[in-house]
């Protein structure tokens, strides 16, 4: 198990590499800068900018330096928020964003996992339908409808009631301000998870360990809890892994709808701007992240299925 | 004579008595399957109207209607059956013009994942081997690029280009298709059937077009409709975020995210695209719910 640790991590490091070098070389061989604006900026301040940021260096020697600096936790200033470093707005962004994802996370864990075993257990009764139904909704409305449209209601339409809600902002973390964006990332999660907990939950609940299990005379309870809920939850956890990593995706149209300064808009408005080096880093930090949470369901399976070896 | 009656059969014997064939057999079972047959005739009504509706309105998508530059409430008289934008531009012609970006988003990125995923799964698996390790690494590697944000890096790099859009997409969304197809394979190469084939000197390619690839369409041709939707919504996904086609163009994404903005005053045009939408991206889930059963009939 060790080994399988200590490979997998060794093999983490070249990805890493590889996603750094390719993105690195996409940017910077493409036509357009960061420099370009509507109104031209003089020659001799554009010299001047190109040579802070070491521009003008060949490019292979900007690329080891960028490399170099990334060993030192540098990720270079910021093309366009010109008083911060990469670094900073990064500590800045992601405990917000990590705090919203986690806790759109475990609201979608608390209710779809649940949703799904109920239809499971109920399959083809109109209780089994409603889940289904719901969740295929959750599905294919896109979020950033699902967001205006909260907005709409509980920002605009019960403005005078009690259930009222901030349309947008942060607010240092205020709860109130956490709620509709946290429902709006949660909701499309909850659909899936309903829908692969209720598919794999039937399969399971068919199995022969099942059928035995109920047959030596244990509460249907325990045969679902104890039996039948752990091996149910492999494909769950495999959705999870890269899920829990793309809510920092998922979450560049919730930050950018409710005005949240986290990672993800500072990635769209990097991306916008052509500030190679914030789009550099966040792309970074989220495909670290997405490498360790690959890792994380691979080491999860072994917990839930004694079936797997690690060799 | 009453024997007669006993002698002649009550159902008629067709001469040649015709086997049904697997495709058959699960056309049969799809048709039997209310939720799928109801998605297959809405996303025809849908396509249908898409590719030719607008030829029969009187407005074309990007016209403005130059006596009412505003929105105006659906109208008989004016030809605005469904009211047009805060530009005075008819709804109803640029629904289903934006639906035609969107639909054909969807296929041509669908069919590009399709080729690279057909084509590098079933390499990989029937080759083995060493090919089979370094294109499987290859895919696991890609597995951890975070591809939304390289689909948007991609967007910004070459500007919203239409035909980048689909290849952009489609490069993304190959490797579940090559991992099912990988796996389908290996359960194939030992199969007599196979084995036959090389015994009687069949070419690489010839067996992987001609038993390999037939033998895995039915589970590809589920994951199809199940990654038409995906991209539909990545493609307005994008719309979101200003990366997706270019005005005059539109696409239900760019629709639905101006109707969004003006969700307050006229509610409608959100609604419209919208409703259009989802009942694409509903049907296609159900189409590939009830193909999978269709094609997959141990599950019943």
């Amino acid at each position: 198990m060790w080994s399988y640790l200590a490979r997998r991590i060794l093999i983490g490091i070249p990805t890493l590499w590889a996603i750094i070098t390719v993105c690195f070389f996409l940017m910077r061989l493409t036509p357009g800068g960061p420099f370009d604006s509507a109104a031209p900026i003089p020659q001799e301040i554009l010299a001047n900018l190109r040579a802070r940021y070491h521009l003008d260096d060949p490019l292979w020697q900007q690329y080891l330096s960028y490399l170099w600096n990334l060993l030192h936790w540098d990720f270079g200033p910021s093309f366009k928020y010109k008083d911060f470093t990469v670094t900073e707005l990064i500590a800045q962004g992601f405990p917000v964003s990590f705090q919203n994802g986690l806790a759109a996370l475990l609201l979608a864990i608390a209710v779809g996992v649940p949703m799904g075993i109920a239809a499971a257990l109920a399959q083809n009764t109109p209780r089994d339908y409603a889940v289904s139904g719901l969740a295929m909704t959750g599905i294919v409305i896109p979020n950033f409808v699902m967001g205006q449209l909260l907005i709409l209601i509980f920002g605009v339409w019960l403005k005078d009631s009690i259930f009222h809600l901030p349309a947008g902002g942060w607010n240092n973390g205020a709860f109130v301000n956490r709620i509709l964006p946290t429902v709006t990332l949660a909701l499309p999660f909850i659909a899936y998870l309903a829908r692969i907990t209720r598919g794999s939950m039937i399969e399971v609940m068919r199995a022969n360990y099942v059928r035995t299990a109920r047959a030596k005379g244990l509460p249907f309870r325990a045969v679902v809890i104890r039996h039948a809920l752990k091996s149910a939850l492999t494909p769950v956890v495999t959705f999870l892994g890269p899920a829990t990593a793309f809510i920092l995706t998922g979450s560049m149209v919730v930050e950018t709808i409710f005005q949240i300064p986290g990672i993800g808009r500072y990635f769209v408005q990097g991306a916008l701007n052509r500030d190679y080096t914030l789009v550099m880093g966040v792309t970074i930090l989220s495909a670290a992240l997405m490498i360790f949470m690959n890792l994380m369901v691979d080491l999860i399976y072994g917990l839930l299925d004694p079936k797997v070896r690690y060799d | 004579m009453t024997d007669v009656n006993l002698v002649t059969p009550a159902i008629p014997v067709p001469d040649v008595i015709e086997g049904r064939s697997l495709w058959q057999d699960a056309w049969r079972r799809l048709l039997r399957n209310r939720a799928a047959l109801a998605s297959l005739i809405i996303l025809g009504v849908i396509a249908f109207l898409s590719i030719f509706g607008p030829y029969a309105l009187a407005w074309s998508y990007d016209q403005i209607d130059w006596d009412h530059v505003e929105a105006v409430p659906p109208s008989l008289a004016l030809k605005h059956y469904l009211g047009t934008d805060s530009v005075g531009r008819d709804l109803l012609a640029r629904t289903l013009f934006g639906g035609r970006v969107s639909l054909t988003v969807g296929l041509l990125a669908t069919g590009v994942a399709l080729f690279i995923g057909v084509t590098v799964g079933a390499v990989s698996g029937y080759l083995g081997g060493k090919v089979d390790q370094v294109l499987m690494r290859f895919v696991d590697l890609m597995y951890s690029v975070p591809l939304t944000f390289f689909v948007i890096i991609l967007m910004v790099l070459f500007g919203r280009n239409f035909i980048l859009m689909f290849l952009a997409i489609g490069s993304v969304e190959w490797l579940t298709m090559a991992r099912i197809v990988r796996g389908q394979t290996l359960t194939l190469k030992h199969r007599e059937f196979m084995e036959a084939a090389r015994a009687s000197g069949g070419s690489t390619v010839s067996i992987l077009l001609r038993h390999v690839v037939p033998n895995v369409l039915g589970v590809v041709i589920v994951y199809v409709t199940l990654t038409i939707p995906q991209v539909i919504l990545l493609e307005s996904f994008l719309s979101f975020l200003g990366l997706g086609v270019q005005e005059p163009m539109t696409s239900w994404g760019v629709l639905i995210n101006e109707g969004a903005a003006e969700l307050e005053i006229t509610p409608r045009t959100l609604i419209v695209p919208a409703i259009f939408m989802t009942a694409t991206l509903f049907c296609f889930n159900f189409l590939g719910d009830g193909l999978r059963d269709a094609l997959d009939p141990k599950d019943r």
